[in-house]
């Protein structure tokens, strides 16, 4: 079972916002419940299966099982669908567990992404050398979690082009991401793998502004909104699931599209 | 009476096999808890100016609504195949679902709503029945196909386009909704006025 994890660097105010946003009642106990349904079901099978905590554990379960039956039918050859400029959103939405005045600033001139973990080269890279990466483009639908959907137009270098550059071992199993804000996410290599998984330096053929991620964004039209990181700042290739910020809070792992 | 003409009788009496009948509850079960974590999704990104209220909602919040949905799913789905597919085989479908003939759907529709239909016999369909229930197996077709293809516009993108895109599919999933919970009030109505037909289904007399 993947634990929830304290995790550093995040701003308290931020993490408190965030849960009195996301979380109606701040008793875990509660979270999977719903009293008219519950109710009905109750009364169907004759017996209280809905106590929190068994179901919690029952449902986590079949969210992993669900993991596992994604990666099956994840194919690292099927391309996401693709659109032309007429069909992009404007204005693209911002999105976060944070107002958009709370975004992190990072200063492009200081950066430098860290690479840990399963590489021969972890040299930092500096943004002038990561832009200096051969440029692809994709104009693809992002889908959030919630439903939404918004067309965007991203530009970077294929992630699977820069892990062979620093020699990542592709056999591990996953690449985790750290973000600026402290935000986190594991994914799996064969999604990191796949041609359009992207290290995005660019929205619409511009410098990456500060609400979608500057300075990088790791952009993955095969996998729900929230397992695309921005403010990325370092990379590990892992054999170790480290988990996610959302993951963590019962949010399913592979979440493919 | 000999053994083999009682168990016959017996045969001839049940109205709804061992199988209807499971499979039925079954699907009670996961549609209920599809519907309910259905409501708490819908609530995170509402399609209308309107949010179902929480207390009717499965999940209590996004993730846990997500949980419950994508765990039901597999019940629904591989539950919605075994009657399908047992329907089709063993004729039952056939026998008790067709013909529907248009003229006998007016007029039968017509005495219920005159309180003039018989329920004597519980092993026959009468033609609005057929039409409701040929109806509903259609939509919950649809619920599960619109679903998938909601679920993986990527790895589906052949199914999703067949439903006119992923935005348009969320409508199609949304109003197959609304026609199960439209059929429930009804189906459940009608059990409730009909005491018997709730027995058949659950002792298969």
């Amino acid at each position: 079972m993947r634990q929830r994890k304290i995790i550093p660097g995040v701003d308290p105010k931020l993490l408190i916002k965030d849960a009195a946003k996301v979380m109606p009642d701040p008793m875990r106990r509660n979270f999977l419940r719903g009293a008219a349904s519950f109710g009905a079901l109750a009364f169907l099978t004759g017996c209280n299966i809905i106590d929190g905590d068994t179901a919690e554990t029952v449902l986590r379960k079949v969210s992993s099982f669900n993991d596992g039956a994604q990666a099956l039918l994840f194919s690292q050859t099927k391309l996401a669908p693709t659109f032309s400029e007429a069909n992009i959103t404007r204005p693209f939405p911002f999105n976060a567990y944070y107002d958009e005045d709370e975004a992190p600033e990072v200063n492009g001139d200081t950066y430098k992404l860290e690479i840990a973990g399963l590489a021969d080269n972890k040299k930092p890279w500096t943004l002038a050398e990561l832009h200096a990466l051969p440029e692809v483009s994709q104009i693809t639908r992002h889908v959030c979690v919630e439903g939404w959907s918004a067309i965007g137009s991203w530009q970077g270098a294929r992630l699977s082009d820069f892990l062979k550059r620093i020699g990542a071992d592709t056999r591990a199993k996953y690449i985790w991401f750290k973000c600026a804000e402290g935000y986190t996410n594991t994914i799996d290599m064969p999604t990191a793998l796949h041609p359009q998984t992207q290290m995005t330096f660019k929205y619409d053929h511009k410098l990456l502004p500060r609400a979608y991620g500057f300075p990088m964004k790791i952009r993955m039209p095969t996998k729900l909104g929230f397992k695309n990181p921005k403010y990325v700042v370092a990379m590990e290739i892992t054999n170790t699931d480290h988990g996610g910020y959302w993951e963590n809070q019962g949010y399913n792992w592979f979440s493919g599209l | 009476m000999t053994a083999e003409t009682i168990s016959l009788n017996s045969a001839e009496r049940t109205i709804h096999p061992v199988w209807v009948r499971v499979c039925h509850w079954i699907n009670a079960v996961a549609i209920l808890v599809m519907i309910g974590s259905g409501w708490q999704i819908y609530d995170a990104s509402p399609l209308f100016p309107f949010t179902f209220p929480s207390q009717f909602a499965l999940g209590n919040w996004l993730a846990g609504s997500l949980l419950w949905h994508f765990a039901a799913m597999w019940a629904l789905a591989i539950n919605g195949i075994v009657y399908v597919m047992l329907g089709l085989v063993t004729g039952r479908f056939r026998s008790k679902l067709l013909p529907i003939y248009p003229a006998q759907v007016f007029a039968d529709a017509k005495a219920a709503l005159t309180y003039k239909l018989s329920h004597d016999d519980l092993s026959h369909y009468n033609a609005v029945q057929k039409v409701l229930y040929v109806g509903i197996i259609l939509t919950g077709i649809v619920i599960v196909l619109s679903g998938l293809s909601i679920w993986k516009p990527v790895q589906f993108q052949e199914l999703t386009a067949l439903f006119g895109g992923y935005d348009t599919a969320r409508y199609v999933h949304f109003f197959a909704m609304s026609a199960i919970v439209a059929f429930l009030v009804v189906h459940v109505s009608l059990a409730l006025i009909v005491p018997k037909s709730l027995r058949a289904m659950v002792t298969g007399r």
